[in-house]
């Protein structure tokens, strides 16, 4: 894409990695003044990461970034800023226990006094062109979230940005306070400001703005520009949209076709959840009247965006999540109210997301992993002293068997790569006397090889007469492996669709809260 | 029990309560210092006992005390450059280096002065007191006050210009920041490791300054292990004090007259065991943390190393 006149910003190819994954993948972007560019992706789609590189807190490590026309290596936040590009970052970068205006003057040359009028002045005339007020003299800590990201943004407006990125701007801000900042853009934009709108919101993209470039996986997979933005109404943007986040990559190496696997429709059901509930906390969201059934043989998947209560019903099921209400049985009895290891021990086994975590204790070895919720049990301990050759013997045919790629039994299971450690962690849970199994994101973070390993392994679940919750975050994935997929969102089902041909459309829609 | 209450008694007291109270004054100063831009400093033992070994060092050949307290800083600065390289730009573990370079201070300083001195303990001349005119000739609480070294005076004017640079000055706002929250700091293009620098090589100067004052000052001569956890009491003064120099000054004169006790106690000649009075100064920091330790406040990000786009 060559770079246009109008751009103040302008990305060409932009490439970063981290170890094991490729957070943007030769990205082009270009970003002008008076217009709102919407960036737009599900989580892990590369978003952080490309405004990392903007504010100056990560350099590209192919392509480049063009200020003005001029090819511009961003080195720091310091040269960030003096190249008119201000932030404000997902999470809150102020200091709590500095005042407004305290905040507003870090930065300053430290052998100065902080110039408290000159700011009082400068912030005055800035909130009275924007219609914003701000208390400059209360502690961060007493404001509000919203209040806080206001004092954000003023902060980027007293340094004389040019470019302001909103980096998940409306995801801790009340409807209110969503609308506000909205109104909030316009004027800014209006002001001849250029700015950067990060968000997963499809409404929001479709409302505040005037340019849309949509992220997936850390490729850009499709950009609306402001002329055709402007003739489309606001469904037609999320319909295009939606077809952008979700429809089917052509050239997708991970597309696999959905095989055509029968259930015995006659079976009775293995895993019945009904009315399932859990109470909200701080910083996670409860789940309300989660009711499903599994029979022998079939992968229900659960699609949602991240963070909507996925993890809480994996760990309600595995009874390590107090569950305030429902019911959970597994072939026909009730174990709601039994301890994790006693569900465990009935065949119902939780492959958890969290590798490293819960999942693994990375200093001991392979050999011992693999009997982690085991231990102290015969024949791997007996009276209490671990039975070397027993657990080496067995650990050997799980290596074998589930093909895991280590030096020896005795490596520290840390130093395995993720596919590898996932294979420890799928061979412990689907080991003897699995009835009902519960995969928590297993292809998250994995490379392409151990992404379709780990697939197959779980049809292989499948097929083996088990019942399987496929919890993903990655709704190809989905598709290519459930019989059925149900939506949540905001910790409740929102809805359950059959896998056939129009499964795409209507598994999309539910998520960003339409109906089916 | 007649002495205990005379003007002799007390005089001593007090007098011998401020000299012992002006190394825990700039130890707890530094100490804030350094703990406000975010770096837990263990190392200030350490920090002082080099302060304290090349201050006597520089007065002792070159027979002026202010060239003491001068190497004695550059002592304490070449501790702490030791630990701003591996806490703050390297990112190791605050506390592990701290403890490390307290213990390697203390054989360290041990050791060279037996080489030099072996079992002989060579004094300084009494430093020469600057008596304030008038303030002196109040009783008892004159000469215990007015009649002290020049940099005793120096010291408790730090203590209010430190109260300037953290509420007034740009600098101080950085520092609280880099201490607060870091990553704020740095995306307002200020550079954390850079803070944090000068941050910990100030609280080397003003320990390094404390350890010599301790040794020429205080006690005329070095021995080894002469710090004997002053150090330590500082790190307590600066966790109680939540951030106010001013509450470093009250608590170090708390501390001095607990120290000063055992001295005091032989001038009147009343007879208990020095091993107990000399735990008084340690008690009372259990009884200040038992007391005020939940009131404490301490940085959100103290003793953990910033690195930049750190998930």
């Amino acid at each position: 894409m060559p770079a246009d006149k109008r751009d103040i910003v302008a990305l060409e190819g932009v490439t970063k990695r981290f170890p094991g994954i490729v957070a943007n993948d030769g990205i082009d972007l270009s970003i002008r003044p008076g217009e709102v560019h919407v960036l737009l992706g599900e989580n892990g789609a590369g978003k952080s990461t490309l405004i990392g590189m903007l504010s100056g807190l990560q350099q590209p490590d192919e392509g480049r970034i063009l200020v003005d026309g001029k090819p511009t290596p961003i080195t720091s936040p310091r040269h960030a800023l003096a190249l008119g590009i201000g932030t404000v970052f997902q999470h809150m970068m102020l200091v709590p226990t500095l005042t407004v205006a305290e905040n507003l003057l870090l930065g300053g040359p430290w052998w100065q006094r902080p110039r408290t009028e000159e700011l009082e002045a400068r912030v005055a005339e800035i909130t009275r062109s924007l219609g914003i007020s701000v208390k400059l003299h209360a502690k961060v800590s007493e404001l509000s979230l919203g209040e806080q990201q206001q004092v954000e943004i003023l902060r980027a407006m007293v340094r004389n940005s040019r470019l302001l990125i909103l980096d998940e701007s409306t995801s801790m801000l009340t409807p209110k306070g969503i609308e506000e900042l909205g109104a909030l853009m316009r004027r800014l934009v209006g002001q001849g400001l250029a700015i950067v709108f990060i968000t997963h919101k499809l409404k929001e993209a479709a409302a505040f703005g005037d340019r849309i470039s949509v992220l997936k996986l850390g490729r850009k997979v499709g950009e609306i520009p402001p002329e055709r933005f402007r003739t489309l109404s606001e469904q037609e943007i999320i319909s295009e949209i939606v077809e952008l986040m979700f429809g089917k990559q052509k050239d997708d190496p991970e597309a696999a076709e959905r095989p055509t696997r029968t259930v015995r429709a006659d079976a009775g059901p293995l895993l019945q959840v009904a009315d399932l509930a859990v109470a909200p906390t701080e910083n996670a969201p409860g789940l309300s009247s989660i009711s499903f059934d599994i029979r022998p043989g079939e992968i229900l998947g659960i699609a949602g965006i991240d963070g909507n209560g996925q993890k809480q019903l994996a760990e309600a099921l595995a009874g390590q999540r107090a569950a305030t209400g429902g019911s959970v049985r597994l072939e026909g009895t009730a174990i709601e109210a039994l301890s994790v290891g006693e569900r465990r021990r009935r065949g119902l086994r939780y492959l958890t997301d969290d590798r490293l975590g819960e999942g693994t204790v990375g200093a001991f070895p392979v050999s011992i992993n693999f009997f982690l919720k085991q231990v102290g049990a015969s024949p791997f301990w007996r009276g209490g002293v671990e039975q070397r050759a027993e657990i080496d013997r067995r650990a050997a045919q799980l290596v074998r068997e589930y093909d895991v790629r280590t030096p020896s039994l005795k490596t520290p299971v840390a130093r395995l790569s993720g596919g590898n450690i996932q294979k420890v962690l799928i061979a412990r849970e689907l080991a003897e006397g699995a009835r009902a199994v519960i995969f928590n994101k297993p292809t998250y973070g994995l490379d392409l090889a151990n992404t379709l390993a780990s697939r197959q392994r779980i049809r292989d679940t499948a097929a083996r007469g088990l019942a399987v919750l496929l919890i993903s975050t990655d709704l190809e994935e989905l598709l290519s492996m459930c019989d059925r997929i149900a939506v949540i969102a905001n910790g409740s089902l929102v809805g359950t669709v059959a896998n056939a041909d129009d499964a795409r459309t209507k598994v999309g829609r539910l998520m960003i809260g339409l109906a089916a | 029990m007649t002495g205990l209450f005379s003007e002799v008694f007390l005089g001593a007291l007090l007098f011998g309560a401020v000299t012992a109270a002006v190394p825990l004054l700039l130890a707890g100063l530094g100490e804030q210092l350094s703990e406000k831009a975010g770096v837990l400093n263990i190392g200030i033992e350490g920090m002082m006992l080099a302060g304290a070994y090349l201050g006597f060092l520089g007065a002792f050949y070159s027979g002026s005390l202010w060239l003491g307290f001068l190497t004695g800083a550059a002592g304490g600065i070449a501790v702490a450059l030791i630990m701003a390289l591996l806490c703050v730009r390297i990112g190791l573990n605050q506390i592990v280096i701290g403890i490390a370079l307290t213990l390697g201070l203390e054989g360290l300083t041990a050791l060279l002065h037996h080489f030099q001195f072996s079992r002989s303990y060579p004094r300084l001349p009494a430093a020469d007191a600057t008596v304030i005119p008038l303030l002196s000739d109040i009783p008892v609480v004159g000469p215990a006050f007015f009649k002290h070294h020049l940099i005793v005076y120096l010291a408790v004017a730090l203590v209010f210009a430190m109260g300037y640079l953290y509420r007034r000055t740009q600098l101080g706002l950085n520092l609280q920041a880099a201490g607060d929250k870091p990553a704020a700091l740095d995306v307002a293009g200020i550079d954390v490791i850079r803070t944090r620098t000068i941050a910990v090589l100030t609280t080397g100067a003003l320990a390094g300054l404390g350890g010599a004052y301790l040794a020429n000052v205080g006690a005329g001569l070095f021995i080894p292990f002469i710090t004997n956890g002053a150090g330590f009491l500082g790190i307590v003064l600066a966790m109680l004090a939540r951030g106010r120099p001013v509450w470093v000054l009250f608590g170090a004169l708390l501390f001095g007259v607990c120290l000063s006790l055992t001295t005091a106690m032989q001038v009147a000649g009343i007879n208990i065991p020095t091993d107990i009075i000399q735990m008084l100064p340690f008690l009372a920091v259990m009884i200040m943390l038992v007391l005020f330790g939940r009131r404490a406040s301490l940085p959100a990000a103290l003793g953990i190393a910033y690195e930049r786009g750190a998930r």
